[in-house]
């Protein structure tokens, strides 16, 4: 027993030394500074249509990937487990719509869990009827392989996450979380006093692409010497958000909010309606909830953006490659514009369902609004 | 909260010590809150505190009946989910339709409810199991319902029960709506429970159905009874919580853990027979101020796992230490 | 309702014992009709039926431990926490260096007994019910390990990910340590005197004890073999994920998935009746209807309909027979 004791004892030590040794770096300097830079480059593209826009040059010639249609596009999803892709996926579905050269569209859904969509690809591969395969991969490091395995039969994109391979076709995605981090936190900045008090409120720890926008935005509120009075995590859930907010109030002012994303935006909101404080400066994110509670209420805020199209940009570079099109490449990395107070009119939709995600660019398609919930 | 425990019914338990060890611990905790953060002794502060437990006291209080039928319902969080999704889907932003709709969705609670029982009882599926599969299917229902997103606001009508504070009183200065719905609640189940025949009857089955059915008690009936109420709960805690925080696709995620946490902390037997209302209430009061207290002393949510965890084995054995110590 | 205490007649037993086989002939049925039905005929091949039952192996080898458990009328709902622990904990220790793939395979294993045994001595000593014991205890694993790490920590070694990735053709290596560990697993339950005595001692424990079983040990010894497959289970997904994160068990809902699986093979949650066989059913008929479900192209919501549906319904399947009360 004591023996037992003792091994769990030096194996939970090991455990933490190793564990700080191994932490993922979510605070690359050169990566902050690349996407800083990404920010404000000019798109090369066409003009308006941001989803087939590219910010670095760079383009992969696919003529060997050509293929007569039509084609079976198989997509191995993470999941539709939040609002945020369930948009982008209607927008996915609406793309493959415009192409007449696909003939099918195979989905295939790993309800968040790595292990489901190593399977799941391993399904599509056996199936063999599949003339590309876009993966959205639930997370990075766990699906590599699976990723290369199908590289090696045929050709494969990329999207959102990404896969610690360049293997595929091309791996597309906006400039990225260090980007969103410092969009919202540099409007902090300009709009409040030196020494301000900021609370910075988080989903959860651990994602890559949250990790990311808290440290980016960390960065620059701590360079404009802002004072941060905390940064709490809300799971994502409205009731607690509110709760935290609440409980921040009580002990003193707010004069700013920082938020790595939107979805609970109105409730942390409502928490300085309800106490009949005034509403300090906002950072949320393109959620229609959000950009109707601050037109109403005529707040100084901003939404920086991850934008849902890129889920039309990977049937694109699918199509793209499959007719030998040339498609940017290793990573096809689109705009990620913010919504701004100049901007917001352009946005705001009432008809929409609150968590519609307005940087859709869905606006001109066939079945917006209804596909999208709308009404 | 000053009534005793213990039902009229089981006169065996009548000579047990009468004061719940919830009650001390609750107080405890909210002095030590007190201690922590002054603001807490002022209204808004436990204002705020009680309108944010409300709806887990109501879910606690409702889960009991199950519990002391000697099951479990694990789809209550579900229900909530529903509740809130379906809501908004339903009152389409039009203030009149209010009503129609929270009648719609205690409709749609007393026919989950109904469900649960009816698999336990008549296909004698384990409550464990049916009421897991009742979760999944109505997460899934929910989530068809809306297309993964929600579809539309709750009115300010229906958000009243969850957010609105009554102001400017004397004294208390604000009165949560909510806190007014958790006293009328709390108080008709606690004499459903504990002054009603059916109450006599749900503690009779959870103590030993044999003798509950040779007895007489249609053991059947008053479970599926005990499967509606605590749906019904879930509806009105649903209800309160879209009405404090808003719409969301997963609002209901782990509250039925917390519910059976928060009944078992109030000294609910697991497997039936023994379970007060007013000590449950006490027991979601008590998880509250846990997470309250652990976020005034700035610990990470790791930690407050953790120390969830300890309590939970704690109460439970410690209540069974008592419970050897008074001889049953 | 009226005849409580009735013998279970010859039929119902037979029907007991092979309601698993006949659950998973109507789920392989299916899975074979739909392939023709949407003419993917390509999937009725024997690779992809290999492949079938290679979804589900780290769910396999939870329920294998889950089984035990359930048997001695316990239940463990920390299995999916330990699962992410022990992945985390072997892919650190291993940090991608061959030589350290022992050692983290002992220390996996020996987190998953200290774990069962603090389970079971729960569940025994301070007479804690086991839903709450384990569940506490999921809680506890799970906020000591999101205290040291909250993404993937370590890397395993290729020379360890070919227990994921490695076999003889098709047939992966994991698949066959998934049936050698059922065969173990048999062979305990059937053939051991620790095996008729967690029947005995889920059956009835008083009865158990007044014939002279030490009913604590046969419950701890039941806690220890769940956790350690839970543990092996979280060995698998590291080497199958080529690292270990804090998520990877609650993500796959292996606790009440495991649960689940072990109900639909036919064992009774009450503890004394089923075996290891029916899980392995169960197993099987999960990863069919997840196949069924992409083959069929079912969206992600409907699924979770359906899932809900065909628990229910086939635990019900066997359960509506019963004559006893249930909880």
């Amino acid at each position: 027993m004591k023996k037992i004791l003792a091994l769990a004892l030096a194996a939970g030590l090991a455990l933490t030394g190793a564990a700080f040794a191994q932490a993922p770096n979510f605070d690359d300097p050169a990566e902050f500074a690349r996407q800083k830079t990404l920010l404000t480059a000019t798109p090369m593209g066409p003009a308006d249509m941001p989803w087939e826009q590219y910010l670095v040059d760079g383009m992969k010639d696919t003529a060997s990937f050509k293929k007569d249609g039509p084609y079976t596009v198989c997509f191995s999803n993470a999941g539709v487990n939040n609002p945020w892709r369930v948009v982008g996926f209607t927008d996915l579905q609406q793309e493959v719509a415009l192409h007449p050269e696909i003939g099918e569209l195979i989905h295939v859904d790993a309800e968040g869990s790595d292990d489901k969509q190593i399977a799941d690809i391993d399904d599509l591969l056996a199936g063999g009827k599949c003339s590309i395969l876009i993966v959205s991969p639930n997370t990075t490091a766990a699906l590599t392989p699976a990723v290369e395995k199908a590289c090696a039969v045929l050709p494969v994109i990329v999207f959102d996450r990404g896969v610690n391979t360049d293997c595929p076709v091309t791996f597309v995605h906006p400039v990225g979380g260090y980007g969103f981090g410092i969009q919202g936190a540099e409007f902090i900045a300009a709009n409040v006093k030196k020494g301000a008090n900021v609370l910075m409120l988080r989903i959860l720890p651990g994602v890559d692409v949250l990790e990311t926008r808290y440290s980016g935005g960390k960065h620059v509120l701590e360079d404009a010497g802002l004072n941060i009075v905390g940064a709490e995590f809300t799971d994502g859930d409205n009731a607690k958000t509110k709760s935290i907010v609440e409980d921040y109030l009580q002990r003193g002012t707010i004069d700013a909010v920082w938020m790595d994303a939107g979805a609970t935006a109105v409730a942390a909101i409502e928490a300085f309606q309800d106490g009949g404080y005034p509403i300090p400066v906002f950072v949320g994110e393109d959620q229609q909830d959000y950009l109707q509670t601050w037109q109403a209420n005529g707040m100084t805020a901003i939404a920086p953006t991850y934008p849902t199209y890129q889920w039309r940009t990977a049937i694109i570079a699918a199509v793209k490659t499959l007719k030998g099109e040339a498609v940017p490449s290793p990573e096809w990395i689109l705009p990620q514009p913010a919504i701004t107070m100049d901007t917001l009119d352009k946005f705001v939709n009432p008809k929409m369902p609150p968590l519609h995600y307005a940087m859709c660019g869905c606006e001109a398609m066939a079945n917006y609004p209804t596909a999208w919930g709308g009404q | 909260m000053t009534e005793q425990t213990l039902p009229q019914a089981d006169r065996r338990k009548r000579q047990l010590p009468q004061i719940n060890p919830v009650y001390f611990v609750l107080a405890a905790l909210i002095i030590a809150i007190i201690v922590m953060n002054p603001a807490f002794a002022e209204p808004i502060g436990y204002m705020n505190f009680l309108k944010r437990a409300a709806p887990l006291a109501i879910l606690a209080a409702g889960q009991l009946y199950v519990i002391v039928s000697g099951g479990f319902d694990l789809s209550v969080g579900s229900v909530i989910t529903l509740v809130v999704v379906g809501s908004s889907i339903l009152s389409n932003n039009d203030p009149n339709s209010t009503w129609w709709v929270i009648a719609t969705m205690f409709a749609i609670g007393a026919g989950v409810g109904l469900i649960n029982g009816l698999v336990v009882c008549y296909l004698k599926v384990p409550s464990l199991i049916a009421t897991l599969g009742m979760m999944i299917t109505l997460n899934g229902v929910a989530f068809m319902w809306s297309g993964g997103s929600p579809r539309g606001y709750l009115t300010d009508q229906f958000r009243f029960f969850g957010r609105f504070n009554i102001p400017d009183l004397p004294l208390i200065r604000i009165l949560p709506v909510a806190l007014i719905v958790l006293i009328v609640l709390g108080f008709a189940l606690y004499w459903l429970m504990h002054r009603t025949n059916l109450g006599r009857m749900i503690h009779a089955i959870g103590d030993n159905p044999r003798a509950a059915n040779l007895a007489g008690v249609p053991v059947n009936r008053v479970r599926i009874l005990a499967f509606m109420i605590s749906s019904l709960s879930a509806v009105a805690a649903g209800i309160m919580l879209g009405g404090f925080a808003g719409v969301s696709t997963d609002v209901g995620t782990g509250y039925e853990l917390q519910a059976i946490t928060a009944a078992v902390l109030g000294g609910a037997q697991l497997l039936g027979g023994r379970g007060s209302v007013p000590a449950a209430i006490a027991g979601a009061l008590t998880l509250n101020a846990i997470f309250t207290l652990l976020n005034f002393l700035g610990l990470p949510q790791p930690i407050r796992q953790v120390v969830q965890g300890l309590i939970l084995i704690a109460a439970v054995a410690v209540a069974m230490q008592r419970r050897k110590h008074t001889g049953r | 309702m009226t005849d409580l205490t009735a013998p279970p007649s010859r039929y119902t037993f037979r029907f007991d014992r092979w309601a698993p086989a006949l659950l998973l002939a109507i789920a392989l049925l299916a899975y074979v009709v739909i392939a023709l039905y949407t003419g993917q005929s390509q999937y009725l091949t024997v690779d992809n039926l290999i492949s079938v039952l290679g979804r589900s192996i780290a769910l396999g080898i939870t329920a294998v431990g889950q089984t035990f458990a359930i048997l001695v009328a316990s239940i463990d709902l920390s299995v999916a926490s330990l699962i992410s622990a022990v992945s985390v904990l072997t892919s650190v220790i291993m940090n991608g260096n061959p030589a350290m793939v022992i050692p983290a395979v002992a220390a996996a294993l020996a987190l998953g007994l200290v774990v069962g045994l603090i389970n079971g001595l729960i569940i025994t000593r301070l007479e804690v019910n086991p839903l709450i014991a384990t569940l506490g205890m999921s809680l506890i694993i799970q906020g000591c390990l999101s205290a040291f790490v909250s993404n993937f920590a370590g890397s395993v070694p290729p020379e360890f990910q070919v227990f994921a990735y490695g076999g003889f053709g098709s047939l992966s290596y994991s698949l066959i340590f998934l049936a050698i560990l059922a065969v173990a697993a048999w062979f305990v339950l059937r053939h051991t005197r620790f095996g008729s005595d967690i029947y005995a001692v889920g059956g009835n424990k008083d009865a158990a004890r007044v014939a002279g079983i030490k009913t604590a040990r046969v419950t701890i010894g039941a806690h220890i073999l769940c956790s350690l497959c839970a543990a092996m289970a979280g060995l698998y997904l590291a080497s199958r994920l080529r690292s270990g994160a804090p998520w990877i068990g609650n993500d796959g809902v292996y606790d009440l998935e495991s649960i689940a699986v072990v109900v639909i093979g036919g064992t009774i949650l009450a503890g004394g009746r089923g075996g290891i066989w029916g899980t392995m059913a169960g197993v099987i008929i999960f990863s069919l209807i997840d196949s069924i479900f992409n083959l069929a192209g079912v969206d992600a919501f409907a699924k979770q309909v359906l899932r809900g549906i065909i628990i229910v319904a086939a635990v019900a399947f066997y359960a509506v027979r019963s004559k006893r009360l249930v909880a």
